[in-house]
């Protein structure tokens, strides 16, 4: 396996877990966020050297430079591949923005401590391939919520019953896995409890309202942060996708796409901005989960796409409301708040970053979203056309959103609203990459797409990573690729489930 | 320098004046440091009439060269190829495109000089000029797209700049109401849209118009494919089409984006915006010609809308609304004119239409004046004498035409009640079921957003 030149997983990894302990020593809320605002920011650093670097090699999949887990274990723990280079630098940058947007008015509330510790359980999961280290990763990282919502006050039971039952199916999915033979029923079974488990992190409905609870109680940045890096999305494409069938996975597809119309309608609806910023991110999920779920190089490498954009973009938007409530309290959407004039940089950017959830044109989402949706016509006309009203219902959600708060009336009041420095800095960080990703979308597209290809190559089980890296007389997936992944997905079902 | 690279910077300088223009407003916006008026102001002249100077050139060279169509060649912005696909930068510019680009920009450059004086000190004029921009913008690439993909790209940013300005007038409820249903309707309409692009795309693997409309300059394509496809794609297209120029059923938009400023009533909904639905079908004017029901549906749709907004602007009661519908009505005609396969025709009806309508518009806040100005000269109120219609029409019959006129069709109360009320009940519904199921496992009331109405307690006292 190719090698990057440097430790960097463990350093991103290690990083955060590091500053954890050094929060904790600091008593000072505000030197604790400059600690938390350092660790983060140096995380980043590791995360895009990681991705750079990665990029260099030209590899499918690579482990670090010194690869203590491998030495002692002589195990691939850590392993990062084109599905997951470019999601551990778009993670850090999620953390160091949000941490970096926390003004000091919040800092008591917002625990940067448990932060680093999410963050580093995060960059864990999005470096690992080992179906039961996953499984371990994904159940601590519940763990900082729960403690959140404790702290609070706040009732943790709708959070714990979802999260129970998330760990549950986790645990016994994968142990009946282990001992079921491929192709038989309890292998079935085992996938179908994967499947549930990664649906219910994901939020697909029914099992959707642990994310509105959460919003409700817990800090909104935990809530960004727990649900914004898509941790479901990632544990159907490593736990789910090697081992369901075709049928499994068009039936999560077409599960998924009533999800994101549903959460599109109950967006449209909502009478309060967290809610409704909840219901959007759900459609948002939903409608990548739909492009994975399809296996098509087209409408995968469109999943991919609009999963970094969705996740910028996403960020930029729940951020700027979040702002829009560290300085007016919890925002309603059953009227007008008139808050344009005080705070026009905020508003911009909301608008620019809720447009660009929605594939507008000249933003990161735009292409992606055409590809998408191509990719859904190609499955079926019909899934093109719902896809197509689920992001037409999230557009007309994301205006009214825009209006009830930024336009209507007029605000008054005596004292500055408007933007602070960090978050200016924000703003200018987080739209130049949206713009820059909309208005030079070639680059990011043919690496999501070579990262499709493999994905579907690895899937079928029948090219080893390393063979055919760079390969000139590798075949291309060319329009036959329906046929291609079909009979590979057919014969290929005692690979090991990656 | 060949002749072709002349019409590559032509071209080029065509396309990249507006997008200047955008960058140079939407940067300093978005950085907190807006530029002053007059800044913004040279600014939007140098943009218009560079690109004006350099579309009046294509013209002139065509007309030189006997050239019917050229070609103006980006590249591809997006390229799979191994998936044969692509996104191509291309415009064209042909007997459809240069009268319209070439009309896009008198009309903005017009309205831009005006706007400088009408909005001057007015805290919103950096943003008129942005939106005006964006607008700007997505007229130039909608009309000289050569690729259906980019014709979206276009229609999206005018639709958006669209909206926005409706709600120009921002701290009051109402403009903002009417900017949210403009953009519904958009949004809905470009659905459509995009599912005819993207089925096109597929027929064909490309997204050119060359190939989607065959060969030949515009209008003598010809496409080849099913007359149920070319049915069903371009019904789509015909929603769309509706949409943005307010055609029947969605006609109830046109008098509502009549809350903007009058500047943007008259460049968007008076002049182009309104007529992007009919240009979109002179575009794909081939594909009408594949199926014959298409064409009726064309031909009844441009009827319905024109005797609809006829009815409806001989009640309005304020000068833009009446305006508008008179806009819907000639639309309307437009429409039926390319259904009946005309095509030159509705391409300079279009023209002098939109050249007429901006006038009046950019005059209709004087009107009221002029008219007292007249009344008093004549010393007496002016005469109405009652029309063919009116004086063969039953009383009944009048008042039921002026009700049914007057709530403008009933259109918007039938969407209402028909759809977004159901809608809405739905949802509703299922947030209630929501809310039931989660108190219950939370054992109590499990939602603290109840609690959050309307801003109770100021900013101060929050902080």
């Amino acid at each position: 396996m190719a090698e990057l030149h440097l430790p960097w997983l463990e350093l991103s990894i290690l990083t955060p877990l590091i500053g954890m302990i050094a929060v904790a020593l600091v008593g000072n809320a505000e030197r604790a966020r400059q600690i938390c605002i350092a660790v983060c920011t140096l995380t980043l650093v590791f995360a895009a050297g990681e991705w750079v670097d990665f990029a260099s090699l030209g590899t499918f999949e690579a482990h670090d430079h010194w690869d203590v887990i491998e030495l002692v274990f002589h195990r691939d723990v850590f392993v990062i591949d084109e599905l997951s280079a470019p999601l551990l630098p778009l993670a850090a940058l999620q953390y160091l923005m949000t941490v970096f947007s926390t003004l000091r008015t919040k800092v008591n509330r917002f625990s940067f401590g448990w932060t680093l510790f999410s963050e580093s359980i995060l960059l864990a999961t999005l470096s690992c391939r080992e179906p039961w280290v996953i499984i371990t990763l994904l159940s601590l990282a519940t763990v900082p919520p729960w403690i959140e919502l404790r702290s609070r006050g706040r009732s943790t039971r709708v959070y714990v019953a979802h999260m129970g039952l998330f760990v549950g199916l986790l645990v016994m999915g994968q142990a009946l896995l282990a001992v079921s033979g491929s192709g038989t029923t309890a292998s079935l079974i085992a996938g179908g409890l994967l499947t549930m488990a990664s649906l219910l992190r994901t939020g697909i409905i029914p099992l959707h309202c642990w994310m509105t609870d959460l919003f409700e109680k817990a800090t909104f940045g935990t809530a960004l942060l727990f649900v914004t890096p898509m941790v479901g999305a990632y544990a159907v494409m490593r736990l789910v996708l090697p081992i369901a069938p075709d049928w499994a996975l068009r039936s999560i597809a077409m599960v998924s796409l009533i999800t994101a119309i549903y959460a599109g309608g109950m967006a449209l609806v909502q009478r309060e901005a967290r809610r409704f910023f909840c219901y959007l991110f759900l459609s948002h999920s939903s409608l990548v989960l739909v492009g994975l779920e399809l296996v098509e190089p087209v409408v995968l490498t469109g999943a991919l796409c609009v999963w970094l954009s969705v996740g910028l973009s996403l960020l930029g938007f729940g951020l700027t409301l979040r702002s829009v409530e560290s300085r007016t309290g919890r925002v309603s959407l059953d009227q007008f708040h008139g808050l344009y004039e005080h705070m026009p940089m905020l508003a911009a950017l909301f608008l620019l970053t809720g447009l660009a959830s929605i594939g507008f044109p000249g933003t990161t989402g735009f292409v992606g979203t055409e590809l998408l949706i191509d990719g859904a016509v190609t499955a079926s006309p019909l899934t093109g056309a719902a896809v197509v009203i689920a992001m037409a219902l999230n557009g007309i959600a994301i205006l009214h959103a825009y209006f009830m708060i930024f336009t209507g009336t007029q605000q008054l009041s005596s004292i500055s609203l408007g933007a602070r420095l960090p978050e200016r800095i924000a703003v200018m960080i987080l739209s130049v990459l949206i713009l820059g990703g909309g208005l030079f979308p070639q680059p990011g597209v043919a690496s999501r797409y070579h990262a499709a290809v493999e994905l579907i190559r690895h899937r079928g089980g029948e090219v080893s990573s390393d063979e055919h890296v760079n390969d000139p007389a590798t075949p291309k997936i060319t329009d036959d690729s329906t046929a291609f992944v079909r009979m590979n997905s057919q014969s290929h079902r005692s690979t090991d489930p990656r | 320098m060949t002749i072709e690279r002349v019409f590559y910077v032509l071209g080029l300088i065509v396309v990249a004046s507006p997008a200047v223009l955008l960058a140079a407003l939407g940067v300093t916006s978005l950085s907190g440091r807006p530029l002053g008026e007059r800044t913004i102001s040279r600014l939007t002249q140098v943009s218009v009439i560079a690109g004006l100077m350099a579309a009046l050139g294509v013209l002139g060279l065509m007309l030189a060269f006997d050239q019917r169509s050229v070609p103006i060649e980006l590249g591809n912005w997006v390229v799979i190829p191994e998936q044969h696909f692509h996104f191509h930068l291309k415009f064209v510019f042909d007997r459809l495109s240069v009268p319209f680009v070439i009309l896009s920009y008198v009309l903005c450059g017009t309205i831009g000089a005006f706007t400088s004086r009408y909005l001057h000190r007015e805290p919103g004029y950096g943003r008129f000029f942005l939106f005006y921009a964006l607008f700007l913008l997505g007229m130039v690439v909608a009309t000289l797209a050569g690729t259906i993909e980019t014709m979206f790209f276009g229609w999206e940013l005018v639709g958006l700049s669209s909206a926005l300005l409706v709600a120009y007038f921002h701290e009051r409820p109402n403009p903002v109401r009417n900017g949210q249903r403009v953009w519904s309707v958009y949004r809905i309409a470009d659905a459509a849209f995009l599912i005819a692009a993207i089925s096109l795309h597929h027929l064909y693997g490309a997204g050119e118009f060359d190939a989607l409309m065959g060969v030949g300059p515009w209008p003598e394509g010809h496409v080849e494919i099913p007359v149920s496809t070319a049915l069903v794609v371009g019904l789509l297209l015909l929603i769309a089409a509706a949409g943005k120029s307010a055609l029947i059923p969605f006609s109830g938009w046109l008098p509502r984006a009549m809350e903007g400023p009058t500047p943007s009533s008259a460049v968007f909904y008076g002049s182009l915006s309104v007529h992007l639905g009919a240009y979109l079908l002179l575009r794909v004017s081939p594909l009408l010609e594949a199926s014959l029901v298409l064409s009726v549906a064309v031909v009844v749709l441009g009827l319905t809308s024109a005797a609809f907004g006829a009815l409806a602007a001989r009640v309005q009661t304020d000068i833009k609304s009446a305006l508008a519908f008179a806009s819907l009505t000639q639309v309307g005609i437009i429409v039926a004119e390319i259904g009946c396969g005309l095509r030159y025709i509705p391409l300079i009806h279009i023209i002098g239409h939109a050249c007429l309508r901006t006038l009046q518009l950019l005059r209709a806040p004087s009107l009221l004046h002029d008219y007292h100005s007249l009344e008093n000269a004549i010393g007496e109120h002016l005469t109405h004498t009652p029309s063919f219609w009116e004086r063969r029409i039953p009383e009944r019959g009048r008042v039921w035409l002026y009700r049914v006129s007057m709530e403008r069709g009933f259109l918007d109360a039938v969407l209402d009640a028909y759809i977004v009320r159901p809608f809405v009940a739905f949802f509703r519904w299922s947030d209630r079921m929501e809310r039931r199921w989660t108190d219950v496992l939370s054992g109590s009331e499990s939602r603290e957003s109840d609690q959050v109405h309307s801003p109770s307690i100021s900013p101060e006292e929050f902080l």
